[in-house]
């Protein structure tokens, strides 16, 4: 509850900051002292201290799993804004409106992964996207941001309308939103459940871009301001995928064995087509559009083993992705120049760009040593613990093996390659920042007790 | 102690070497690393043979049933030497070779022995998991930057292949992990895994595939000749004598013991592989007119009676594996030595442009005659002693219907190697010297040190193996064990 109340009201600070200051550097010193006071109130809540006593019957449960997924959420967000928050200020003149709305959706965020009940989801899910909308447009002289803006919108609203559907399905035959109401029952499927079911899957299946409810991916991601792109990719994605698997999980958890296969299916269809796609783009920024589709097929296994395992390993992968990707696209946003040639030559004038990005590309890629391997490793584990699925683990680790080929194409471009002089300019602030974040990403992937301790506890 | 030193002292001194920008300094430094590391080495195989020396158990994952074991036992022991003493030779051999951008070079070249290190001493397989593949990014990086004309591409080939196969066996590792009994990755456990023969029967593939594309074994070897070709002579030294031991190294500790039924059961279908890889690549290898893919496709063939060995599981024969494993070791590693003196003063390795090298530099063609007749496994020389226990044990093997022709057809692979090698002694060394080769000098100190340290290493292996097959005795025994225990009657 600490986070929804201080996200809203600081959503509000920053629309009204603008106003008193013109300063680019107050707005963002104001932006990230909410994130930081973000993530001491939820760290407090974890602790059991509630600033607000509302009474709100049911309808959301603030758990454990909710609350470790808002602070990585909210820390994602907080690196975030030290690398990229520069970068918003080019897009266009109004600052202030970018950081409100980040905190807006921040509150949508924490209302997904916290929900109880039906409607909560909606509305969380409706919180998060609306203001993406508009993020996505901010380019406003740039057609491609417009168009993306739109499609987005358009679909979106479309899939929307979808989950109502489903919703009331499922209110049809169980006769309440409560998710805890919802799992009650025989665990039998009958047509009007199996049809919510169905929506509802499909629905959420859109909001994580998962194939064949991927097309508005890249097109969206690659025509949004690309500072935006990026958060788009990861926090929203991961907050996604945790609302996904609460509703799968709490809701429809007893019907496990009827919709399994539909989830494998949609995950193997996931891993392959955005794999394979990835291997085929000329311009880094859409390839990452497509690995993020291909590295939400991973996060789906979660879903399709639904076991302990799973639920930590989801929460340890959105961990490891953001943070990898954050980092990706905070150097992308440097270059002039997207597509691979634009990379040609960079480590010999950019050296610790490329080092930092070879860390996060062979995270997103999953070798050891780098906190992408422990997290594939727990998606792994948890489906092979489930034993019915063995044949998307294997799916699982050729598509692994193919996202390879495209992001070492970036490395074999970096430092393999010689390119003429594409001049980035980089504070050494920001090299700092990028050598700290390269150093998480390898120690959670080599101690990752901490992160694990947590979530083994928590859950 | 030892075992954490061995892979903590190139590890840093690794790391610390990207910063070390001058050239000179930098060898020196990676001379005087793998000097030390050599010396904990030897250290750990003569004086500190306690128990608690060689043993070293810490606390990592306790939550996923992983921890940080590392040990030395025989087959350790023979493994970490060979990795200990192949770094310093071919850095003291590749001494004069100048390479772009050298701090990084050497830093990598350390990182990969630590890498290497780590897989031969690992106890757990989660552990064992991350050193496989810490061996092979160096390896990658050393390769793509440094190498031919066809670096990029073909690099790429190599570690495709090897991550396809790595990842298989994280799903095979993972799968065993479940089926253990406390869900823990020590190897203990998974000797204790139960699974069913159909289980056994996958998982074997699953692990196999990621050893044989290492080794490699046919038909995974079509990325070897490539990079060993395009790779920079000290890498290819490095994937040739070492990393290649990998695989031999992960049946032998990670797949007979932990599934014997199945490593039993596909112990033809194996031998099958490997005899076929044999004759064929000791067939390419006749045509070759490169000398380094000369060299690598004799060095499929050779491998490829190791991992035959091992698979119609004999004692003679896994013995036989044991010190054979050091000696390919070394002797490749020599072969390489000769090519790259070559290469560096003439700028080519085509056979049919040299000639007459002997008239102009002795001493170069006594020393590889000498590394080329123990690549031919002659009398006295070390290669002798290993093959002829590697024969000997497919030919007397009791579990393998086939040993009588996977033996027949191995041998014709000793004549065949006998053919192309001193096919290539012939035209490289003898005969008349060419405008090219006229100009050719001796080799020199360094080079005839190392050369003449690694002839001695042959001759007295060959004529007193002895020590050697102590040190591995307990290994095969216990492999052995683990293998007839569950022998299916």
């Amino acid at each position: 509850m600490n986070a929804i109340v201080i996200s809203a009201i600081w959503g509000v600070v920053m629309m009204f900051s603008g106003i008193f200051s013109k300063n680019n550097a107050v707005i963002r010193g104001t932006a990230l002292t909410g994130l930081a006071l973000l993530i001491v109130v939820n760290i407090l809540e974890m602790g059991g201290t509630h600033l607000f006593k509302v009474n709100v019957h049911g309808m959301l449960s603030f758990d454990s799993f909710s609350l470790l997924f808002n602070t990585i959420a909210f820390g994602s967000t907080f690196l975030y804004s030290l690398l990229s928050g520069r970068d918003m200020e080019k897009v266009g003149r109004s600052t202030p409106d970018y950081f409100a709305l980040i905190f807006f959706i921040l509150c949508g965020v924490s209302i997904s992964s916290s929900f109880n009940t039906l409607l909560m989801l909606f509305l969380g899910i409706e919180i998060m996207s609306i203001p993406l909308y508009i993020l996505t447009g901010t380019d406003k002289r740039n057609l491609k941001s417009n168009e993306a803006s739109l499609k987005y919108f358009l679909m979106g609203s479309f899939s929307t309308g979808l989950m109502l559907m489903g919703i009331t399905l499922i209110y049809g035959a169980k006769g309440s939103f409560n998710l805890n109401i919802i799992s009650l029952g025989t665990g039998e499927l009958t047509p009007m459940i199996g049809a919510g079911l169905l929506l509802l899957l499909f629905s959420m299946a859109f909001k994580v871009s998962a194939a064949p409810f991927h097309f508005w991916t890249p097109d969206v991601y690659d025509g949004a301001p690309t500072v935006f792109t990026s958060f788009m990719a990861t926090i929203i994605k991961a907050a996604a995928f945790i609302a996904f698997l609460r509703l799968f999980d709490d809701g429809f958890g007893e019907l496990h064995p009827h919709w399994q296969l539909v989830v494998a299916v949609i995950t193997a269809a996931t891993l392959i087509i955005g794999n394979i796609t990835a291997v085929f783009q000329q311009s880094v920024k859409r390839m990452l559009a497509y690995s993020s589709i291909a590295q939400a097929g991973f996060m789906m296994f979660a879903l399709v083993a639904l076991n302990g395992v799973g639920k930590q390993g989801l929460i340890f992968y959105t961990a490891a992705y953001s943070i990898a990707t954050i980092g990706v696209f905070a150097v992308l946003i440097k270059m002039k120049d997207y597509t691979f040639e634009g990379f040609n030559g960079l480590a010999k004038r950019q050296p610790v760009l490329a080092a930092a990005a070879t860390v996060f590309l062979l995270s997103l890629a999953g070798i050891p040593a780098t906190a992408g391997f422990m997290a594939k490793f727990y998606m792994l584990t948890a489906a092979v613990n489930d034993g019915h699925v063995m044949w998307l683990v294997i799916v699982g680790v050729l598509c692994a093996a193919i996202s390879v080929y495209y992001y070492f194409r970036v490395i074999q471009a970096m430092y393999f390659k010689d390119g003429d002089a594409q001049e980035v300019q980089v504070s050494p602030v920001f090299k700092g920042l990028l050598v700290i974040i390269a150093a998480i990403v390898v120690l959670l992937g080599i101690f990752p007790q901490w992160l694990i301790d947590k979530l083994y506890y928590f859950l | 102690m030892i075992p954490v030193l061995l892979i903590v002292i190139p590890l840093l001194s690794g790391l610390a070497a990207f910063f070390i920008k001058q050239e000179k300094s930098v060898k020196t430094w990676a001379v005087f690393s793998t000097v030390i590391t050599l010396a904990v080495s030897l250290l750990g195989l003569t004086v500190m043979k306690k128990a608690t020396d060689l043993h070293t158990d810490v606390e990592w994952l306790p939550l996923l049933g992983s921890r940080f074991t590392v040990g030395l036992d025989g087959m350790g022991q023979i493994l970490c030497l060979l990795t200990a003493v192949a770094f310093p030779m071919i850095f003291l051999a590749t001494w004069n070779a100048s390479y772009k951008k050298a701090h990084n070079f050497f830093a990598f070249m350390l990182l990969s022995q630590a890498g290497l290190m780590g897989v031969f001493l690992a106890y757990d397989a989660l552990l064992f998991y991350f050193f496989w593949e810490l061996a092979l990014i160096p390896a990658y990086f050393l390769c793509s930057t440094w190498g031919g004309e066809k670096r990029i591409a073909v690099t790429f080939k190599f570690f495709i292949y090897t991550f396809i196969g790595s990842l298989l066996m994280l799903v095979g590792i993972i799968y065993l992990y479940l089926h253990t009994p406390d869900q823990t990755f020590a190897l203990e456990s998974f000797y204790k895994a139960t699974l069913t023969t159909k289980e056994q029967g996958w998982v074997f593939w699953l692990f196999f595939i990621a050893f044989a594309v290492k080794m490699p074994v046919f038909p995974f070897h079509t990325w070897q000749p490539d990079t060993y070709e395009q790779s920079p002579t000290a890498t290819t030294m490095v994937l040739s004598g070492v990393m290649v031991k990998m695989g031999l190294f992960g049946i032998l500790r990670w797949l007979a013991p932990v599934l014997p039924m199945a490593t039993w059961l596909n112990g033809d279908t194996v031998g099958l592989l490997c005899v076929i890889g044999m004759i064929y690549a000791s067939l390419v290898a006749m045509q070759q007119d490169d000398l380094k893919r000369l060299i690598a496709y004799s060095s499929i063939a050779h491998v490829g009676l190791m991992c035959l060995a091992i698979f119609v599981t004999s004692d003679q024969g896994m013995q036989g594996v044991m010190i054979q494993m050091f000696n390919h070791g070394i002797n490749i590693i020599g072969m390489w030595i000769v090519v790259e003196l070559i290469e560096r003063q003439l700028h080519t390795r085509k056979i049919s442009e040299l000639g007459g090298i002997a008239q102009k530099a002795p001493g170069l063609a006594i020393l590889l005659v000498i590394v080329a007749l123990a690549n031919v496994a002659l009398p006295l020389t070390n290669a002798f002693v290993g093959e002829f226990l590697l024969f000997n044990g497919v030919f007397n093997s009791s579990v393998s219907k086939m040993g009588y022709v996977f033996a027949a057809a191995a041998g014709i692979t000793v004549i065949l190697s006998a053919v192309y090698t001193l096919n290539m002694i012939q035209r490289v060394f003898y005969g008349n010297t060419n405008t090219l080769t006229a100009g050719v000098q001796d080799v020199k100190f360094n080079e005839r040190f190392i050369l003449g340290v690694l002839v001695i290493a042959i001759l007295v292996i060959g004529v007193y193996p002895r020590p050697f097959l102590e040190l591995t005795q307990g290994s095969v025994d216990t492999i052995l064990s683990r293998m007839i225990i569950k022998q299916p009657s």
